[in-house]
C-alpha cells in the first residue's frame, strides 16, 4: 500500500495559481484575438508566452535549479495547466516545459547537448517539443517513423503539437533520441480541429541531429515524458471543464424563457449537478496523478491512466453541455464555447484516448481481458 | 474546562484508560460505559458527554490505540441511526437533562434508535407529514396518532426520533415539532415490511394514542422542521463518509470474480468492468479528498455529492456482477423472510447486492432530491417555482 496522496493545494500552489490567473484574465481573455491569430496560422501570443514562461517562471517549474530551472515539480505545473485549461490559452506549455523538459531530464543531464537544451527551455527562451503525434500515449509501442543512416535522420511525423513554433525538435528514432533544429527540417502546418493547439507535419530527409540518448535511455525518457504529459494534461482538462460549468451556470441563471430563468428547470439543474459531480471526481483524479508524479509513487502509471480516463471524459462532457445549454449562441463562432469544445475533444485524443488508458489499467490493475 | 488535547495527548490518555480498564478483564458494557465517561467515545463531543471537545479528525488516534489493544467497540453499524442522526441532533437541540439521559446508552448501544420520519403521504416532501401530536392540557403530555413507514430497525429500537404535526393551520414547515419517542409505549405497533431482497430491514409503525411527556420534546414547539434538517444533513454525511482502500467496496467482489473465473470474460463485459473500475477509483479519491479538506478545516461541498455517486456506482457495479455470472446470475442465495440487524453487502451473493443497492438511491433522500440540492446549494441555480410553502398545511393537495 502506498502513502496517502496529498489531494489538496498548498499555499504556494494557490499563490502560483493567483499569479497565472491574473495574467491570463488580462491577457488571454480576448477570445476574438485568439481566433484571429489562429486563422492567420499562428495562435501563440509571444508576449504572453514570455510573461508566463520567463516572467512568472512557469517554464522552469519541472527543471532543477542546477539546470537553470526553479526546482518545483508536477504539482505546481498542474496548477499552471488548470489555469491554461480555464482560459483555453494557446500556449505551448504542455508540449515544451512539461513534456519535452521531462524527456530531456530523462537523458544524461551531465551531457552538454542535453543541459544546453534544458537551460534555455527552463528560461523560456527556447522551445523544444517532442516530435511525436499528439495522440501518442504512455505504454504505446516506441515510435518507428524516423530512422537513422550515417547519423542522419529520415522520416515523417504528423500531428506534432506546437511543432511549427518550436526551435528544437526532440526526435525519437531507431538509434536513440535526437535534437533537430526546426530550421533544418521541413515543417508543414496542418489544419487542427483544436484551433488553440497548432499541429504540424515534420519531414526529415537525411537531416542532421545531435544524439541525446541511446535507444534504451531514449525509450525510458520518452515513456516518462508521455506519462508526465498525460498525467498533467488531466489538470488542463479539469480547468477547462470548470470553466465550461461555471460559464454554463452563469448563462442559465441569467437567460429567461417561459417567464423564468432556464436554470430553474429541473431537467437542466440535474444535468448541471451531474456535471458538477463528475468534475469533483476529475479534480481528485487529476490531483492524485500530479501528486503521484511529484512523489514518484510506485503506482504513478495507474494514477495517470485513471486521471486520463476520467478527466478526458469529464472535459468533453462539460464542453458539450456548455454548447447545448447556451442554445443558438453556443453554436456561433463569436461565443468562445467552441474553442473549449474543440480543445476538449482534441485533448481526449491527446496522449492516448480514454480507451487506451483503460486498456493500460487492465494490465496495471490485473484485470485482463478474455483470452484471444 | 481544560484545553482540547492534541493527537499525542489523546493517544496517551487512551493508553492510560486501557491500563485502568484492561479489555481482557472488563465486561463489554462496562468497558464501553467507562470509555464514554473518559471522554473517549466521540472526542469531538463536549466533556461530560462522551467527548473532550477535540477536533473530530482525532478520533482515529483513539480508535487506533483501542483497536490495537483488541478492545471491544460499540458495533457502530448496528446503531448507525443513533450515532449518525439522533446523537448530533440531541447534542444540538437537547436540554442538559436530555443529553445526560440519552447520549450514553445511545453510544454504548444499550439503547438502539430508529427514525420515525417518512409516512405513506410524506417522503421526499417530508414537511407534508400528517402524524398529529396534540397537547393534553391536563398533563402537558403530547398524544400522538399517525402512521410512519420504511422505518429501519424499528423492531430493534428502544427509542425513536419522531416528527409530528402540532399545528395544521400553519404552513407545512412551521407546524411541526420534534420528539423523542419511547418505542415501548403501548400505543406503538411495529409491523415488518418485507422488501425486494426477501428480508425485512424496515417496518410500518402505527402510532395510536402514544403519550410522550413534554420533557421528551426536542427543540421548541413548531421548531421541528429546523431540528429535522440537522438530522437529515447528518444522515447524508454519514452515508457517504467511510474510507476505502483501492478496490474496496462493491467493486471488490466484481473484480474478484473477474480474476478468478476467466471463462466468464467477454470483450463487452471487459469494457464495462474497466469503466466502472475507473469510476470506483475516482469516487474513492473524491472521498479521500473530501476527508483531507475536512481535516484541513476547509470542508468542501463535495460531501453532498458522495451519496449520489456511491448509489449509482453500487447499482451499476452489482448489476454488472449479476450479468458476468451468467447462469449463476439467474440464481438467488436465499429468499427467506429474515430480520437482519444490519445491511451486509459482502456476506451475500451478487443478486442480493443488486437488489439491496436499489435502496441506496431512495433511502436518506432520493437521488433526484439530492441533485436538486446540489444544483441549488452548490451551483446556486434558482429553485423551481412552487406554491406549497405559504399555504396552511390543511389546505394542501394530498
Ligand atoms: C431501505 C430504505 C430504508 C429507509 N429507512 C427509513 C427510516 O429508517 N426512517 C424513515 O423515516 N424513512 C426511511 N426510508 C424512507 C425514505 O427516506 C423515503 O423512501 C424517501 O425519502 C422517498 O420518499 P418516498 O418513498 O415517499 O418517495 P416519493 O417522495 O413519493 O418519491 C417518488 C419518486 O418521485 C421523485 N420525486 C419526488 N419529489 C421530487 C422532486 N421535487 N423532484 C424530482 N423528483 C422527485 C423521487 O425521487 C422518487 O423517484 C427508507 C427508505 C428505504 C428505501
Amino acid at each position: 500500500m502506498t502513502a496517502t496522496p496529498d489531494l489538496l493545494y498548498t499555499a504556494a500552489e494557490d499563490d502560483l495559481r493567483a499569479a497565472v490567473r491574473a495574467l491570463l484574465d488580462t491577457k488571454a481573455a480576448d477570445h476574438g484575438a485568439t481566433l484571429a491569430r489562429a486563422e492567420a496560422g499562428s495562435p501563440h501570443d509571444p508576449a504572453l508566452w514570455h510573461t508566463l514562461a520567463t516572467g512568472i517562471g512557469a517554464a522552469g517549474l519541472l527543471v532543477p535549479e542546477h539546470l537553470g530551472g526553479h526546482g518545483a515539480g508536477p504539482r505546481e505545473a498542474a496548477v499552471v495547466l488548470e489555469e491554461l485549461g480555464r482560459s483555453a490559452a494557446p500556449l505551448p506549455y504542455l508540449t515544451g516545459p512539461v513534456t519535452a523538459a521531462t524527456a530531456l531530464l530523462g537523458c544524461d543531464t551531465a551531457q552538454p547537448a542535453v543541459a544546453g537544451l534544458l537551460r534555455p527551455l527552463a528560461a523560456g527562451s527556447t522551445l523544444c517539443v517532442l516530435a511525436v503525434p499528439l495522440t501518442l500515449g504512455p505504454g504505446a509501442p516506441h515510435p518507428s517513423a524516423v530512422t537513422t543512416v550515417d547519423g542522419r535522420l529520415t522520416g515523417t511525423v504528423s500531428a506534432v503539437a506546437d511543432g511549427a513554433a518550436a526551435d528544437v525538435l526532440l526526435v525519437p528514432a531507431d538509434t536513440g533520441l535526437y535534437a533537430v533544429r526546426t530550421r533544418d527540417a521541413a515543417i508543414t502546418p496542418q489544419t487542427p480541429l483544436d484551433l488553440t493547439r497548432p499541429l504540424a507535419r515534420i519531414t526529415l530527409d537525411r537531416t542532421p541531429g545531435d544524439l541525446l540518448a541511446g535507444p534504451a535511455t531514449a525509450r525510458a525518457a520518452l515513456d516518462r515524458a508521455l506519462t508526465t504529459g498525460a498525467g498533467l494534461l488531466a489538470s488542463e482538462q479539469l480547468g477547462l471543464a470548470e470553466w465550461c460549468l461555471a460559464e454554463t451556470v452563469r448563462h442559465v441563471r441569467g437567460r429567461h424563457q417561459f417567464n423564468r430563468p432556464v436554470g430553474s428547470f429541473q431537467a437542466l439543474k440535474h444535468r448541471l449537478a451531474q456535471l458538477w459531480l463528475e468534475i469533483a471526481g476529475a479534480r481528485a483524479a487529476a490531483r492524485n496523478a500530479a501528486d503521484a508524479l511529484a512523489t514518484c509513487a510506485p503506482d504513478t502509471a495507474l494514477a495517470v491512466a485513471v486521471a486520463q480516463a476520467s478527466c478526458s471524459t469529464a472535459a468533453v462532457h462539460a464542453a458539450e453541455e456548455c454548447v447545448q445549454l447556451h442554445g443558438g449562441i453556443g453554436m456561433t463562432w463569436e461565443h468562445p464555447a467552441h474553442l473549449y469544445l474543440k480543445r476538449a475533444k482534441a485533448d481526449a485524443l491527446a496522449f492516448g484516448t480514454p480507451g487506451h488508458h483503460r486498456t493500460r489499467i487492465a494490465a496495471l490493475a490485473d484485470l485482463p481481458g478474455p483470452r484471444a | 474546562m481544560s484545553a482540547a488535547p492534541d493527537a499525542a495527548a489523546l493517544r496517551r490518555r487512551t493508553e492510560e484508560f486501557l491500563a485502568a480498564h484492561p479489555p481482557a478483564r472488563t465486561g463489554r458494557t462496562a468497558f464501553l460505559r467507562a470509555r464514554f465517561d473518559a471522554g473517549l467515545a466521540w472526542v469531538h463531543f463536549p466533556e461530560g458527554l462522551g467527548g473532550l471537545g477535540a477536533p473530530r479528525t482525532l478520533q482515529t488516534e483513539v480508535d487506533g490505540v483501542l483497536g490495537a489493544a483488541g478492545a471491544p467497540d460499540n458495533d457502530p453499524r448496528r446503531i448507525g441511526i443513533g450515532l449518525g442522526m439522533a446523537a448530533p441532533t440531541i447534542l444540538a437541540y437537547g436540554t442538559e437533562e436530555q443529553k445526560q439521559r440519552f447520549l450514553r446508552p445511545l453510544w454504548t448501544g444499550e439503547e438502539v434508535w430508529c427514525q420515525l420520519f417518512s409516512e405513506p403521504g410524506a417522503g421526499s416532501d417530508l414537511a407534508a407529514l400528517a402524524t398529529r401530536a396534540v397537547r393534553d392540557e391536563d398533563t402537558g403530555d403530547w398524544i400522538v396518532d399517525g402512521q410512519k413507514v420504511w422505518t429501519s430497525s424499528a423492531h430493534l429500537a428502544r427509542w425513536a426520533i419522531l416528527v409530528a404535526r402540532t399545528d395544521p393551520a400553519l404552513p407545512k414547515h412551521q407546524g411541526i415539532t420534534y420528539f423523542l419517542c419511547d418505542m415501548t409505549d403501548p400505543g406503538v405497533e411495529v409491523r415488518s415490511l418485507r422488501q425486494i431482497t426477501g428480508e425485512a430491514e424496515f417496518n410500518e409503525v402505527f402510532l395510536t394514542g402514544v403519550r410522550i411527556p413534554d420533557r421528551h420534546r426536542l427543540g421548541a414547539v413548531g421548531q421541528g422542521w429546523e431540528v429535522a434538517r440537522t438530522t437529515l444533513m447528518n444522515e447524508r454525511v454519514s452515508i457517504g463518509g467511510m474510507r476505502l482502500p483501492r478496490e474496496g467496496g462493491m467493486i471488490a467482489p466484481l473484480a474478484a470474480v473477474w480474476r478468478d473465473r476467466p471463462a466468464l470474460r467477454t470483450h463487452a463485459l471487459h469494457q464495462r468492468l474497466l469503466e466502472l473500475w475507473v469510476e470506483a477509483e475516482v469516487a474513492r479519491l473524491t472521498g479521500e479528498r473530501l476527508r483531507q479538506q475536512l481535516a484541513a478545516g476547509r470542508p468542501g461541498p463535495e460531501g453532498s455529492g458522495m451519496k449520489l455517486t456511491f448509489a449509482r456506482l453500487n447499482q451499476e457495479i452489482s448489476g454488472l456482477e449479476v450479468e458476468l455470472l451468467g447462469e449463476e446470475g439467474l440464481l438467488y442465495d436465499d429468499w427467506t423472510m429474515r430480520r437482519p440487524e444490519l445491511v451486509d453487502f459482502t456476506g451475500r451473493d451478487a443478486g442480493y447486492r443488486y437488489l439491496r443497492s436499489k435502496g441506496n438511491s431512495i433511502e436518506g433522500g432520493t437521488s433526484e432530491i439530492l441533485l436538486n440540492i446540489v444544483a441549488e446549494r452548490v451551483l446556486g441555480l434558482p429553485a423551481e417555482p412552487r406554491d406549497d410553502k405559504d399555504l396552511p398545511w390543511k389546505d394542501l393537495a394530498r
